[in-house]
């Protein structure tokens, strides 16, 4: 007997999104994380819809605000963000004017922390002991431990509402390949949310990619976005 | 030679051959330039590559292939891409032999100060702090001085970037190693007399007794 099983090319996530359909997934308020380092990375697409649809108050999670033009700065530079979760500031100088006219939280994390942060929501951990930040402002508020003589800071895991991650391909089933320094926080960011969208560049059918060269499992992705015209995730 | 590329030349003669090997944004970038000769290192960026080289030719640049400043790379036979949490797993376990950072003080005992100036400059921290904190030699490359002001003081004004002392300053006036009795000036710059260098510094600085001219 052969056993009843889906047709190997069914989609196993839903029909692709249009980036207008995803950015309406994404409430007002939300807590989301968006992968990209500098702009390289960034569903830059759903980023535009956000920005369209007039999204207001996210706590947004992310490496850096990139640039007031480029990527997670145009959230910020068209009043979408109320707060910031983020480890560089520093190319943005909409982020910092916004900060001290205090329309915009900035919380700043170690880049390693902030991964590890992430990492830790998404592996079921609670928590993670880094030396990074001891006998720094990072310190603040932080409870420091002592393991075999060491000292370390504990941090705490971060997780968000919705996680908006870029990639390079994706197939029917989910399944997600990045590309070269565009990978950087998406991968962890797909373990880490209650709802995972994805912008590939381009969607394939199931067995393209090959199961060793999988990055991320399709399991962790709710919805793809679908091809669009335009398709780099690199600098604007 | 202007400053810079002292500065740049003499912390190039740290590098080892087959070496991982972290350079900050701005100064210590150029010391890429004057990697000795046949000698291999692997330049690490945190946005998640070993074995970056130079910017592509116009036109054959790669949108997904950046350095942590965001400027377009080529990448090397062997390199090898991955997300932030290897990147940051190499560079907080210890895996990165040399990180190169700029600075805007450094104390007494080598601690750094460099990602914020409270109420002027606040770029945030970026991966400054797990880079002084695990990278197993940390060069600090700056300016002696910031427009006259000493940059090497007794005690840090602003917020440190690590508890941890760094393991050399390198200036256009000299080089500097922490010791557990203080800065030791090592090296100092052909044409500087040691009084200029002492004069520069807030912090005390204690000559070695085999201070020689800064190597190039």
């Amino acid at each position: 007997m052969t056993p009843q099983t889906a047709p190997p090319d069914a989609p196993a996530v839903p029909h692709p999104l249009t980036p207008a359909e995803a950015a309406a997934l994404v409430p007002d308020g939300a807590r989301v994380m968006i992968g990209a380092f500098m702009g390289v990375g960034t569903p830059g697409r759903i980023v535009d819809a956000l920005i369209e649809r007039g999204a207001r108050d996210l706590t947004v999670i992310a490496n850096d605000t990139a640039r007031p033009e480029v990527g997670i700065g145009r959230l910020i530079a068209a009043g979408c963000v109320r707060r910031a979760i983020v480890a560089h500031i520093g190319t943005n100088p909409e982020t910092q004017r916004r900060m001290i006219a205090g329309t915009i939280d900035v919380e700043l994390v170690p880049q390693g922390t902030l991964a590890e942060r992430i990492r830790a929501a998404g592996a079921g951990l609670g928590g993670v002991l880094t030396p990074t930040g001891l006998g720094t402002v990072v310190e603040e508020g932080k409870r420091r431990i002592e393991v075999e003589g060491q000292d370390y800071l504990l941090e705490l895991p971060l997780r968000a509402d919705v996680a908006l991650i870029a990639a390079r391909s994706a197939d029917h089933m989910g399944n997600l390949v990045y590309s070269l320094t565009a990978r950087n926080f998406n991968p962890v960011m797909a373990m880490a949310a209650a709802l995972v969208i994805a912008e590939p560049n381009e969607i394939v059918p199931v067995g393209v990619l090959p199961p060793d060269a999988i990055h991320t499992p399709g399991v962790l992705v709710d919805h793809l976005v679908r091809r669009g015209e335009r398709i780099d995730h690199g600098h604007a | 030679m202007d400053t810079r590329e002292r500065i740049a030349r003499r912390v190039a003669l740290e590098l080892r051959d087959n070496s991982l090997v972290n350079l900050g944004i701005g100064l210590p970038t150029l010391v890429a330039r004057y990697v000795p000769a046949g000698m291999r290192i692997n330049f690490q960026s945190e946005n998640g590559i070993i074995g970056f080289g130079a910017r592509p030719p116009e036109g054959m640049e790669d949108v997904h292939l950046t350095d942590a400043g965001g400027a377009f790379v080529s990448a090397q036979p062997g390199a090898v891409s991955f997300d932030s949490v290897m990147s940051f797993a190499l560079i907080r376990g210890g895996h990165i032999d040399l990180t190169v950072l700029g600075g805007l003080q450094v104390d007494r005992h080598g601690r750094l100060a460099n990602w914020i100036i409270p109420g002027k400059l606040v770029p945030g921290m970026g991966g400054a702090m797990d880079l002084v904190t695990g990278a197993r030699r940390v060069i600090v490359a700056m300016n002696h001085t910031q427009k006259g002001t000493p940059k090497i003081v007794e005690t840090l004004t602003l917020p440190p970037t690590a508890d941890r002392a760094v393991t050399m300053i390198v200036t256009e006036l000299g080089v500097m190693e922490p010791s557990p009795e203080g800065l030791v000036l090592t090296e100092v710059t052909e044409g500087v007399e040691v009084e200029a260098v002492v004069a520069a510094t807030d912090a005390p600085l204690i000559i070695s007794p085999d201070l020689r001219l800064m190597a190039s």
